[in-house]
């Protein structure tokens, strides 16, 4: 088997795996990424959402190959504790979130979009989380965080 | 003969701290400057974590950063029992703030001591405790002096609301960075050292036969470990997780099932209920004296269908044999009931299980938590010692967890010659709506039915009304009705699974109570918010009323296709009070605009975290009202994808505003819990002030709304 390449948060990254296994399954299981959740295994919840590109994508059902040469950020190169992302800092401040597991994913959604459209509506917001499912009932906070973090990016 | 005062009530400890009365066990502090809190309680996405943090470090006058919480386990945590019935703040807060009064008490006593002065005249600022003349120590410094492993004593006085710092303010909660940075948090994300995975094949069919299994496809896999047969409960181990689920893909291929249990007709349900086998309880009968007089009765019948838990996360568990002894990780709501039901199954002594508590999404009741945990049990068996991870598929969660319970709810009111109710009847057919581990001497766990020596499905009953009742919770009204009658009919067999779901049946009460009232005040011509407030004598509940309908600015002017509606229920009648405002729009589809709440929880020791159960509590409510209802038909639960058992997205949510009444004189309460029901009336009766259609049958989706504007029509 080949090995498929492609950079993942910043990292060169080369992998020998069967190229029609999930994105999901390879990022949790040899790469140790477990940022990205597992919900349903068929891209109906967002709970794996990772950007490849520009886009958010549902990594349980991007196959390996279609990632080939690309490059994929998860949660875990959007930011961390010590250079968080505004979206991350917003979330914390709004905390946007109960449970959390959602939370990977949405964080990925909406940072998708603010690459695509830095001056979202609440509308648009609404629209790009739209294919990730919360069930906690945290959704206006989540949009409130992003729509701050939006503000805030804006105004650098 | 001289008439003595009534002497005050002896003091008592919280019930959880009369159960696990020794303080260490609860309380610790480190010479490093930690204070370890060790509740019975378990983080559920609630925020219990950071409550109970709150009330220690408000007690103890430490700093929060000081505060070290552990997770539950049997190897050591207080019995709580489950977490559960909005009662974490009322259990474990209690507990936590009564042995950190009677702590710091000690550890005064103590300073005094090695200070030589009066403890009177010391202070404590973060953990120093501090007098006259630069004299000091801390709690660090007399750690390992004080002996905490003694039993509390009923007699220290917490702090009163005003002497608290923390409580009643909004702090951040501890756990978020965790989730926003991706850090590993979670029990799906946790590895242990040469951890394998397991998978196990469940049929679609409801509790169907395992006839046939081929088993040379799934040995053919590579990374395999074990393949695990007892009876009809058959999975899959192996070194890797793609591995198992390729392992089980070949195992399922080589499966032969025969069907189980017919389930009932998903189009009849309302009347099946009301067929079967039940048992039968008055709730609460009372008769005036003399009776009123009645010209007439008017009776309707509400329904609400099963309604899934729906956690993002399937449910996922670890297990690892040492001998005969087996260590096990769970997002379960109570790891002692969990361990109780483990050891039936096993038929192990309780100390050879440890079960250890690990973070899940949120579960919103009993879902497979326990379920999957004694999958893992049973496949790590064929692990020789290796830990093993067992996580479930979504279909899987979504069709073989247990529901919460359909209902049907019918109510009758007998009206005197001024239509005023002179009389109330209420009864509710369905099943129980509590089947937790750990309560009956019989395991209530999926898998122990499914072993080749198989242990009976529990069939759900319904807790106490002392615990706030189930199927009954909320059945008897707040408000004033002069006579009442209130029974339930608990089905005695249970061919869909059910198990406690968020509110239990107070959703499926407050809507048809407060359905009804609004159906009895639209026929007096009487405002709705009004003809309440006339039945209502208790204060708090007129004040929330009161508050959402000012915020509302009830009642708006109406326009087409526009409705308003009102709903109020005091959670369990003994929790706490929420009235909601609901604005609806819509004519086919409905969409719910804004909710505006008021909630009464007492002492709201996080605010923020107030609304935010709220705000979450009422935006599923709405979920569950517009879109949610299990499908079946009469072999298997067919809603196993978020396809088929559609939730609310970002795009239809509503805004919810809420407001916190200010009561920091009052015993805190719970607030999971305390939308579902007030949230679920207010839209259906939005929904007839905007079309005039009375939909009494959950959820207002399309076809129920169609079916309800043909009846009307």
């Amino acid at each position: 088997m080949p090995d498929i390449r492609f950079g993942l948060n910043g990292v060169e990254t080369e992998i020998d795996a069967d190229p029609d296994s999930s994105l999901l399954t390879i990022l949790r299981g040899p790469l140790g990424m477990t940022g990205p959740h597992f919900g349903c295994g068929s891209g109906e919840c967002g709970a794996c959402n990772v950007i490849v590109g520009d886009h958010a994508v549902a990594a349980c059902d991007t196959p390996l190959w279609s990632v080939a040469n690309k490059d994929i950020t998860t949660i875990e190169g959007l930011g961390s504790a010590q250079q968080p992302h505004p979206l991350q800092r917003a979330f914390i401040a709004e905390q946007a979130l109960q449970c959390g597991y959602c939370v990977s994913g949405i964080l990925m959604s909406a940072a998708a979009l603010l690459m695509r459209n830095p001056a979202p509506t609440n509308t648009d917001v609404r629209t790009a989380l739209d294919r990730n499912l919360c069930r906690c009932g945290s959704h206006n906070r989540m949009v409130r965080a992003v729509l701050r973090a939006a503000a805030e990016m804006q105004a650098r | 003969m001289t008439e003595q005062a009534p002497s005050p009530a002896a003091p008592t400890l919280p019930v959880s701290l009369s159960a696990n009365p020794v303080l260490s066990s609860w309380i610790r502090f480190s010479p490093e400057g930690h204070v370890t809190v060790s509740p019975g309680k378990v983080e559920i996405g609630q925020g219990i974590v950071t409550a109970l943090a709150q009330i220690a470090a408000d007690e103890l006058d430490v700093d929060i950063a000081r505060v070290q919480m552990v997770r539950a386990s049997t190897a050591g945590s207080p019995n709580e029992g489950v977490t559960s019935g909005s009662l974490s703040v009322q259990h474990s807060g209690r507990a936590i703030r009564q042995a950190c009064a009677e702590i710091r008490q000690i550890f005064l006593a103590a300073a005094a001591d090695r200070l030589g002065v009066g403890a009177e005249v010391l202070d404590i600022s973060d953990g120093t405790i501090s007098g006259p003349g630069n004299i000091r120590t801390s709690y660090w410094e007399l750690a390992g002096d004080v002996a905490l492993d003694r039993h509390a004593t009923p007699g220290a006085v917490p702090k009163s609301s005003t002497q608290r710092t923390l409580a009643g303010n909004s702090v951040q909660r501890l756990d978020l960075p965790d989730k926003v940075f991706g850090h590993p948090r979670f029990i799906h994300d946790t590895a242990l050292p040469g951890m394998l995975h397991g998978r196990v094949l469940r049929s679609e069919l409801s509790a169907a036969t395992l006839v046939e299994l081929k088993e040379n496809g799934a040995r053919a896999i590579p990374g395999l470990v074990a393949i695990v047969r007892d009876g009809n409960f058959a999975g899959v181990v192996s070194e890797t997780e793609a591995g198992a689920e390729a392992a089980l893909g070949a195992l399922r291929k080589g499966a032969i099932w025969s069907p189980g249990e017919v389930l009932p007709d998903e189009d009849r349900l309302a009347e099946w209920l009301k067929v079967q086998p039940a048992e039968l309880t008055v709730i609460a009968s009372k008769t005036a004296s003399p009776p009123g007089e009645k010209t007439r009765t008017i009776r309707r019948q509400y329904t609400r269908p099963y309604i899934a838990h729906g956690s993002i996360a399937p449910s996922c568990a670890m297990a690892q044999w040492t001998g005969d002894r087996v260590r096990v990780w769970t997002h379960s709501q109570g790891v002692y009931l969990l361990r109780a039901d483990l050891a039936l199954v096993l038929q192990l002594p309780l100390e050879n299980i440890t079960v250890e508590h690990m973070e899940g999404a949120g579960c919103y009741g009993h879902n497979a938590a326990d379920d999957v945990a004694l999958d893992a049990v049973l496949l790590a068996k064929a692990a020789g010692g290796r830990p093993v991870r067992v996580q479930w598929s979504r279909a899987d969660e979504m069709s073989h967890a247990p529901f919460g319970a359909a209902m049907t709810i019918e109510i009758e009111a007998g009206l005197d010659a001024h239509s005023e109710i002179v009389d109330w009847r209420h009864g509710i057919w369905g099943n129980g709506h509590t089947a937790r581990p750990g309560r009956t001497g019989q395991p209530a766990l999926l898998a122990a039915t499914e072993l080749a020596n198989p242990f009976p499905r529990t069939i759900a009953t319904n807790p106490a009304q002392a615990s706030g009742g189930g199927a009954d919770r909320n059945s008897v009204p707040l408000y004033d009705f002069p006579s009442w009658h209130i029974e339930s009919h608990r089905l005695t067999t249970m061919p869909i699974r059910t198990s406690a779901l968020r509110t239990l049946g107070a959703q499926g009460n407050v809507f048809a109570i407060e359905s009804f009232l609004d159906e009895l005040a639209t026929e007096r011509g009487e405002d709705p918010v009004l003809f309440r407030l006339r039945h209502l004598s208790d204060q708090r509940a007129q004040d929330v009323i009161r508050a959402a309908a000012k915020r509302a600015s009830w009642k708006p002017a109406k326009r087409d296709g526009t409705g308003y509606g009102l709903g109020f229920a005091r959670y369990k009648n003994t929790g706490a009070y929420c009235a909601v405002i609901a604005e609806v729009e819509g004519a086919e589809d409905i969409s719910v605009k804004r909710l505006t709440i008021a909630v009464d929880v007492g002492e709201a020791i996080n605010p923020d975290g107030v609304i935010n159960q709220i705000e979450g509590g009422a935006i599923q409510a709405t979920s569950w009202v517009l879109k949610e209802r299990v499908r079946f038909d009469n072999r298997r639960v067919t809603s196993n994808s978020w396809t088929e058992y559609p939730i609310l997205r970002f795009s239809e949510v509503p805004e919810v505003h809420v407001e916190v009444m200010s009561r920091s004189d009052m015993e805190p309460l719970g607030a999971g819990e305390a939308a579902h029901g007030p949230v679920t009336a207010a839209i259906a009766n939005a929904v007839f002030d905007a079309l005039g259609v009375r939909v009494r049958n959950l959820p207002i989706a399309r076809d129920r709304l169609i079916a309800a504007m043909e009846l009307t029509s």
